[in-house]
C-alpha cells in the first residue's frame, strides 16, 4: 500500500508540470502589451517599464518559462498591482470560503446520489426508480447558476427565507454562515447529484444479479444487511470515479456559483479580474484550482487502492 | 463473406469481374439494409425520438428566429419598461424594453451556432488526436499526458481563463470550449481505434498492402465512430451549458448581441424586480440541453450497448 501511494504520488509530477506549463502560456496568448493593463489606469510609463522588465515581457518565451518556474518553485505567483498584494495571498485568503463551498456541495450531492441511485437499483422499473432517473437527468440538463437563480428568486425574493447573496464567515457569525451557504450548496448539490445518480443505480444493478448476492439472500440475511455490506460495497468503485470527477465540477461550479451568490470566493476574484484584465491573478487562481483538484484525483486513485486490494497490484 | 470464397475459386477473368460486381452490390445492399435497421431502432426508442425531436424544434427556431421573432431584439423601447409577461410580451421586457422573447429566439440561434461549431472542432481535432495517439505508438505517451494535463482544470476554469485572455467574442468562445472537451473526446477515439486496430481484418488490409490512410479511414474509423458520436452528443448538451456560463460571466459574445447566457446575467441584476428576465432563457436551456441527454442515452443504447451506465 506505501508503494502504490508513492507511485500515485510520483504520477502527479508530470501533471502538474502540464498543468504549470498551460497556465503560463495562456499569459501568451494575450493579444497585445499587456504590461500597460497589469499596471492600471493610473500607472507611470517607469512603472510600465519596470513591469514589463520583471514579467520579463521584453525577453523571449523560453526565458520567461525558465523565470516563472523558478519563481513557482519557490511559492511565488507574482504580484497583482492593481490589488496592490501578492497573488499568492489575495487567493489563498479567498480559498476559505470556495473549498467549503465545493466541499459541501460534493457531500450532499454524494449522499442523495447514491440513496437515489440505491432506491432505484433496489425498486428497480418500479414507479420509483422511473421518477428518481427523470429527476437525475432533469439535475443534469439544468444550468447550475441559472437554477442558483431561481432558488434566490423562489427562497429570497419571494419567500423572504435565507438571503439574496452576501456572506459571513462562520468564526464570525455561525448560523449567519449557514444561512449565506444553504442555496449555493443545494445549487451544486441538486445539478450534480443526477449524476452519481445514474452510476449508483447501474453499478447497483450489476452487483446485485451476483451470485453472493443470492446466497446472501438464501441463507436468510436482512435486507438492509444485504444492501449495504454485500452490495454497495462491491458497486462502489465505479461510483467513487464518478464522485472524483464530480468534485472537479464542483470546483469549477463553485466559481461560477459565487458570482450569483456575490460569495466572496476563489471564482468571485477571478471573474472580478477578467474584467479588470489583471491577468497574474487569473493565471495564479486557475493554477491554484486546478492543483486543488490535481490532488482531489489523487486522493481517489488513493482511495481505489484501498476498496479494491487488486488495484493496487495491478499498476 | 459468401461472394468473396466464391470469387476466389472462378479462375477466368471474365467471371471473377462478375462475382466482383455482384458482391459489390451485395454489400452495398446490406449496407443499406444496416441503415434502415439501425433508422428503425432510433426511430422507435422513446428517449432517442423525444430528444431528436426536441432538437429539431431548437434547430427550426435558430433558424426561423428573424421570421418567428415578434420584435427587434436590440431596440430599446422606454415606454415598456421591465413590463412581466403578457399577451403583448410573453416572456415580459428587460430594462430597456427590449422584448425577451426575442431575445431568447435571438440568444438561442447563437447558442446552438457557437455550440454546433464547437462539436464540429471537437470531433475534428479528437478524430485526429486520439487516431494519432493510437496509430503512431511513439506519440502516444506524449499525447496523452499532454491531453491529461488539460484535463486537469475542473470543468470550464480552462475555458474561462483562455475567454479570458484571448478577449470577449463568439470565436473565443468556441476556441476556448474546443480546447476543453477535445481532451476527453480524443481519449474516447483512442480508446476505440486501440479496440478495432487488434481485429483480424485490419491485419487482413495490411496483408494485402492497403496503405495508411486507407487503413485508418476504411477500417479503423470507419469502426470505431460510435462511441464518438454518441460523445459529441453529450459535448453538445455541455457545450450549451458552457456557453451560456461564459456569456453569463461576460466572456461570451459581448452586447448588444442576445446570448442565452448574457441574458441571465441582465436578469441577475434585476433579480428583485423582474424574475422573468433570467427564469425564461434559463429554462429554454434546460429544455434543449434535456433533449441533447436524452437523445445521446438514447444513441448509446443503440449503436454503443457496451458504453451503457445504465439499463
Amino acid at each position: 500500500m506505501i508503494l502504490f501511494v508513492a507511485r500515485r504520488l510520483l504520477s502527479a509530477i508530470p501533471v502538474l508540470f502540464v498543468v504549470s506549463l498551460m497556465t503560463f502560456l495562456i499569459m501568451w496568448l494575450v493579444p497585445g502589451d499587456i504590461s500597460a493593463e497589469i499596471g492600471g489606469a493610473d500607472a507611470t510609463p517607469a512603472q510600465i517599464e519596470q513591469i514589463r522588465q520583471q514579467f520579463g515581457l521584453d525577453r523571449p518565451l523560453l526565458e520567461r518559462a525558465v523565470q516563472w518556474y523558478g519563481n513557482l518553485l519557490h511559492g511565488n505567483l507574482g504580484y497583482s498591482y492593481l490589488l496592490d498584494r501578492s497573488v499568492v495571498a489575495a487567493v489563498f485568503e479567498r480559498l476559505p470560503v470556495t473549498l467549503p463551498l465545493a466541499a459541501l456541495g460534493l457531500v450532499l450531492a454524494t449522499l442523495m446520489g447514491t440513496l437515489l441511485g440505491i432506491l432505484a437499483a433496489v425498486r428497480h422499473n418500479s414507479w420509483l426508480d422511473q421518477s428518481a432517473m427523470v429527476a437525475a437527468l432533469i439535475g443534469l440538463s439544468i444550468p447550475d447558476f441559472w437554477f442558483g437563480l431561481v432558488l434566490v428568486i423562489l427562497f429570497g425574493v419571494t419567500l423572504g427565507w435565507l438571503p439574496t447573496g452576501g456572506y459571513v464567515s462562520f468564526t464570525d457569525d455561525f448560523f449567519g454562515w449557514v444561512r449565506c451557504m444553504t442555496l449555493p450548496t443545494l445549487t451544486l448539490a441538486f445539478t450534480q447529484m443526477g449524476v452519481i445518480a445514474r452510476m449508483t443505480r447501474s453499478s447497483m444493478l450489476d452487483v446485485l444479479d451476483q451470485d453472493y448476492v443470492r446466497t446472501a439472500r438464501a441463507k436468510g440475511m436482512r435486507r438492509g444487511t444485504i444492501i449495504f455490506k454485500h452490495a454497495l460495497r462491491n458497486a462502489l468503485v465505479p461510483i467513487v470515479t464518478v464522485v472524483g470527477l464530480t468534485a472537479g465540477v464542483l470546483l469549477s461550479g463553485a466559481v461560477v456559483i459565487e458570482s450569483v451568490f456575490s460569495l466572496p470566493g476563489v471564482g468571485r476574484l477571478i471573474v472580478g479580474s477578467i474584467q479588470r484584465r489583471d491577468f497574474p491573478i487569473i493565471q495564479g487562481g486557475l493554477l491554484v484550482t486546478a492543483i486543488v483538484f490535481v490532488f482531489v484525483n489523487l486522493a481517489v486513485d488513493i482511495l481505489y487502492g484501498w476498496l479494491d486490494p487488486r488495484v493496487r497490484d495491478d499498476r | 463473406m459468401a461472394g468473396s470464397t466464391r470469387g476466389c475459386a472462378m479462375t477466368a477473368d471474365l467471371a471473377a469481374a462478375d462475382s466482383a460486381i455482384s458482391l459489390r452490390a451485395e454489400m452495398a445492399r446490406a449496407r443499406r439494409r444496416r441503415a434502415l435497421q439501425l433508422l428503425r431502432r432510433l426511430v422507435g426508442h422513446p428517449s432517442f425520438l423525444v430528444g431528436a425531436l426536441i432538437l429539431a424544434l431548437f434547430v427550426a427556431v435558430a433558424v426561423l428566429a428573424p421570421l418567428i421573432a415578434p420584435y427587434d431584439p436590440n431596440k430599446n423601447n422606454y415606454r415598456y419598461v421591465l413590463m412581466p409577461p403578457s399577451a403583448q410580451f410573453w416572456f415580459g421586457t428587460d430594462a430597456y424594453g427590449r422584448d425577451i422573447l426575442s431575445r431568447v429566439l435571438y440568444g438561442t440561434r447563437v447558442s446552438l451556432l457557437i455550440s454546433a461549431l464547437v462539436v464540429i472542432c471537437t470531433g475534428i481535432l479528437g478524430t485526429l488526436l486520439g487516431t494519432l495517439a493510437s496509430y503512431v505508438r511513439p506519440l502516444d505517451g506524449i499525447v496523452m499526458r499532454g491531453l491529461d494535463g488539460l484535463m486537469a482544470f475542473p470543468g470550464v476554469l480552462l475555458a474561462i481563463a483562455l475567454a479570458a485572455a484571448l478577449g470577449p467574442s463568439a470565436t473565443t468562445v468556441v476556441i476556448a470550449l474546443t480546447v476543453t472537451f477535445t481532451p476527453r473526446t480524443a481519449r474516447v477515439v483512442r480508446s476505440g481505434v486501440i479496440v478495432v486496430q487488434g481485429m483480424q481484418y485490419v491485419e487482413a488490409a495490411q496483408a494485402v498492402g492497403a496503405g495508411h490512410a486507407r487503413i485508418i479511414l476504411r477500417y479503423i474509423l470507419a469502426n470505431a465512430l460510435s462511441p464518438l458520436i454518441v460523445q459529441l452528443t453529450f459535448v453538445f448538451a455541455v457545450s450549451i451549458i458552457a456557453e451560456a456560463i461564459l456569456s453569463f460571466l461576460g466572456v461570451g459574445p459581448p452586447p448588444p448581441a442576445a446570448s442565452l447566457g448574457n441574458i441571465i446575467a441582465d436578469g441577475r441584476s434585476y433579480i428583485q424586480e423582474a424574475w422573468w428576465i433570467a427564469v425564461f432563457p434559463g429554462a429554454v436551456i434546460a429544455v434543449a440541453v434535456l433533449g441533447l441527454n436524452l437523445m445521446g442515452d438514447g444513441l448509446r443504447d443503440i449503436i454503443d450497448p457496451r458504453q451503457r451506465n445504465e439499463r
